[in-house]
């Protein structure tokens, strides 16, 4: 296998222009199979519209985006889900209403291929049920199961828009923000969890996180976005010691 | 009691009022056409809650699908053939196939758009069937057809002349269709819609083709739809454009609305609560629908989700 087909994720100077305004001004990543990415940047630098090309919610206005090793730059979104592409959202997107077994099931039951379905047999439904069971208890929920989302805390509800993305099996998962708004015990809980699907299975992980302590703890490699471009890139510790990113970012944080 | 056989329980004593109607509504004061026309008007409702309840996409030109459905039924017995099973199924394929010609063309649009398009194909169907006097009968309404004995080889049921016999045959035709919105809800399709209700945005990002799942359910409902409009068309033996009209589409939202739209029986209470105090009423007084208007506004104010949803409420938690 070369090199080139090693990574999941291969973007290409991507731009994304809104009327005068450059959000993504030409950035290009690659991303290996297996790694935890993070991507890091002071506010308005771009990182949630540059997620929001890659998992689709936008084309691009000019670039490529190649999702293993296949040009999806004009590929729906939900087309990409299906290739093996699940994110979460800065803030949380759940069904409310639902009960957290509901939603799951949901995201299972797509993932299964059965969202057109009027009717699935006593084994489907039941092989649907374990497949819930497992994403929830991947994400240490089982015991809440039956309660509904929109009551749960928020840590919790992060935690359920976590399992939803799981039960889509995917193998890139693309988190915008996991910690967003969470207090020091909740934050080190996601992170924990985070840690352990990172290491129990195959997942590449890309995530945008604000928390430097995440960040530095979880992160293989950190690419710093800075108005729309590409200011760095590389490990924990290069990026700590990288002067501009000192200058851009973190001197400007402490 | 578990929440399970709770619901079985309210389920059979629905079905049971339902059943008992013509023997319970007369000495109430009310008539066997009343309890008919409850349903008729209940399972309109209920189609176009199917969409706005269950999706989170309101259509606010839903009568269109509803008279067409009742045109296509009293065209059918007027000028081709004498079946009532026939002309309704002729009833349901004109606005149900329109239903999913329309609909593709317009998924794309959300909230307030949707509606106004919608509000805009419904009076295209009005003026067509005000205008198109020597098809329709224009202003006058289409006239001049009647249901027909329902013949089974063996035996036939006089659905014309015996209100009772007319009206089980319309619960049995509700309860079909009902049966079958309850089912597709409760399906993994189903669940797709609620999920579109809930958080288009995550919906998406599951995977689910929001727009086709859209018109998916748009077309079912339109099927409803026009179920009803051709069920209507029977019970008086005449179709009015008034039926196409964009304030009829607004009378079937009131009564989804009022009966709560996230609950699956409540369209059917609105609805019964709408044809009944419009029947008493309008004996009493012309402006009929400004009562029906002051009770719609105070169930928003104090049941913001509905008659029923007060009640369902209760029964989850």
């Amino acid at each position: 296998m070369n090199e080139q087909s090693m990574n999941v994720l291969e973007i290409d100077n991507a731009v994304k222009r809104f009327g005068s305004l450059v959000a993504v001004g030409g950035v290009s990543m690659s991303v290996p199979k297996g790694e935890l990415r993070a991507i890091i940047g002071p506010n308005g630098a771009g990182k949630t519209t540059f997620f929001n090309l890659i998992s689709g919610f936008f084309a691009p206005t000019s670039g490529t985006i190649k999702f293993d090793g296949r040009d999806i730059t004009a590929v729906s979104t939900h087309q990409r889900v299906k290739l093996g592409m699940a994110r979460t959202f800065q803030v949380t997107e759940i069904f409310p209403e639902l009960t957290v077994f509901e939603n799951v099931r949901i995201s299972t039951e797509v993932a299964a291929g059965y969202g057109l379905r009027a009717w699935v047999s006593r084994a489907e439904r039941a092989a649907i049920e374990s497949r819930v069971a497992e994403a929830l208890a991947l994400v240490g929920l089982s015991a809440k199961a039956d309660r509904l989302v929109g009551e749960l805390s928020h840590g919790d509800q992060r935690a359920s828009e976590i399992a939803m993305a799981l039960a889509l099996r995917p193998h890139l998962l693309l988190l915008d923000e996991p910690t967003a708004g969470m207090g020091d015990q909740e934050t080190h809980d996601i992170a924990k969890l985070i840690r352990r699907l990172h290491r129990e299975s195959n997942f590449t992980i890309v995530l945008i996180e604000h928390d430097m302590r995440v960040v530095f703890h979880l992160a293989d490699r950190i690419s710093v976005l800075d108005q729309g471009r590409l200011l760095a890139e590389g490990t924990p510790k290069e990026i700590a010691a990288n002067d501009s990113v000192q200058a851009a970012y973190l001197g400007k944080a402490a | 009691m578990s929440a399970q056989v709770r619901k079985l329980i309210v389920i059979a004593a629905i079905w049971l009022i339902l059943l008992l109607a013509p023997y319970w509504m007369p000495p109430l004061g009310g008539y066997t056409a009343l309890a008919t026309r409850v349903l008729v008007l209940g399972l309109a409702a209920m189609s176009v809650n199917f969409l706005l309840g269950f999706t989170g996409v309101l259509s606010f030109g839903h009568a269109a699908f509803f008279g067409l459905g009742a045109y296509g039924t009293g065209l059918t017995l007027k000028y081709l053939v004498a079946s009532t099973p026939l002309s309704i199924i002729a009833g349901i394929l004109l606005g149900g196939v329109i239903g999913a010609v329309l609909g593709a063309l317009i998924v794309r649009r959300r909230g307030v758009y949707f509606a106004m398009v919608t509000i805009a194909f419904g009076q295209v169907f009005y003026y067509i069937a005000f205008q198109w006097s020597s098809l329709t009968g224009g202003d006058d309404g289409l006239r001049g057809f009647s249901r027909q004995p329902l013949d089974f080889g063996l035996f036939k049921i006089d659905i014309l002349t015996s209100s009772d016999a007319f009206y089980f045959f319309v619960l049995a035709c509700f309860a079909i269709a009902v049966a079958l919105m309850g089912f597709i809800l409760r399906s993994p399709f189903g669940r797709t819609m609620i999920a579109i209700r809930e958080n288009e945005r995550r919906a998406r990002f599951l995977g689910i083709p929001i727009e086709r799942h859209i018109w998916i359910a748009f077309t079912l409902s339109c099927f409803f739809m026009a179920f009803a409009g051709a069920l209507y068309a029977l019970v008086n033996n005449f179709a009015d454009p008034r039926g196409l009209h964009y304030s009829q589409s607004g009378d079937f939202v009131i009564m989804a609305v009022m009966g709560g739209m996230r609950t699956f029986w409540g369209p059917l209470l609105g609805a019964a609560v709408f044809v009944i105090l419009q029947d008493y009423l309008s004996s009493v007084t012309v402006n009929w629908m400004s009562f029906i208007g002051l009770l719609f506004v105070a169930v928003v104010l104090f049941f913001p989700r509905g008659l029923l949803g007060v009640f369902q409420r209760r029964s989850e938690a």
